[in-house]
């Protein structure tokens, strides 16, 4: 193990420790989704889904 | 969920306050877009090292951290936000020059990728103008996830775990670009130079995670 990957898992751990409070913050304050809001955020992760799809098969 | 049944009486001036902050960050973005570009072509031109990236990448983010959200709301922002993303166009260096040795038309069609996903979830959102603000704590336990992952795999070199990990932050950089996009328009974000670096970040992690995707799975040899 070189040091930039011991270096990398340092800045790792770090933004860990960093998003921690902001997550339990954003779990706690976010508001609830309807089944009809998460079918809107599903729909276009699909289409970004199949559309990495058809970039891989054209490389 | 409630706050959707809610009729929103937007007045004449928060939506030209809504118009002009969408102006101000795209605006932003995109030059910060084209500063990073050239600091990235220079980090392949002077085959910058791995070590100097992350360093590069350190500073950039300790930036981030520490001294962004202090001068965001004056103009000593703008110079801060220009470093920020400066310095982590050179870290993708020694990135680029692996990919471009491996097969030039990857970083091209990544490129290309980024900008048709950005374009087209940006799109979606000011056009719908749902509030994707129910996803902030859905967004945040996947981006802890994939850290701690990422973390891990430094350990363990997956390369099926390598491969997830990038799927996943393909998934989460889509989410925030929604999100974001939908907290401007909302008025959640009120701060473009804020704005800019949330979206640029987006931007940079979705490009960075393609690259490794195309180049894994597009790799005929």
């Amino acid at each position: 193990m070189d040091w930039t990957q011991i270096g990398s898992a340092l800045l790792l751990v770090a933004m860990l420790a960093f998003i921690f409070p902001r997550m339990r913050q954003a779990v706690k304050h976010s508001p609830k989704g309807s089944s009809q809001d998460w079918i809107s955020f599903i729909i276009p992760l699909v289409a970004v889904i199949g559309f990495v799809i058809l970039l891989i098969m054209m490389v | 969920m409630n706050h959707q049944n809610i009729t929103f009486t937007s007045s004449p001036e928060s939506v030209l306050a809504t118009s002009k902050m969408l102006k101000n960050t795209y605006a932003l973005l995109s030059m910060t877009l084209i500063f990073s570009g050239v600091m990235a072509f220079i980090g392949t031109a002077i085959n910058l090292g791995h070590g100097a990236a992350l360093v590069a990448d350190i500073i950039a983010i300790a930036m981030l951290w520490f001294a962004l959200p202090r001068t965001a709301n004056s103009t000593a922002g703008i110079p801060v936000i220009f470093a920020i993303t400066g310095l982590l166009g050179l870290g993708l260096g020694p990135v680029l020059n692996h990919y471009i040795a491996v097969n030039p038309s990857i970083v091209m069609t990544a490129l290309g990728g980024t900008g048709v996903i950005f374009l087209g979830l940006s799109g979606y959102a000011l056009t719908t103008r749902k509030d994707f603000s129910f996803m902030g704590g859905f967004l945040m336990v996947g981006m802890f996830v994939v850290l701690a992952a990422a973390l891990a795999n430094i350990f363990l070199q997956m390369p099926v775990l390598f491969l997830v990990v990038n799927a996943v932050i393909v998934m989460i950089m889509s989410g925030l670009i929604l999100y974001e996009t939908s907290s401007i328009i909302h008025g959640g974000e009120t701060n473009y130079i804020m704005a800019t670096a949330s979206l640029f970040l987006s931007l940079i992690n979705l490009f960075q995670a393609l690259l490794h995707l195309l180049g894994a799975f597009g790799n005929d040899d």
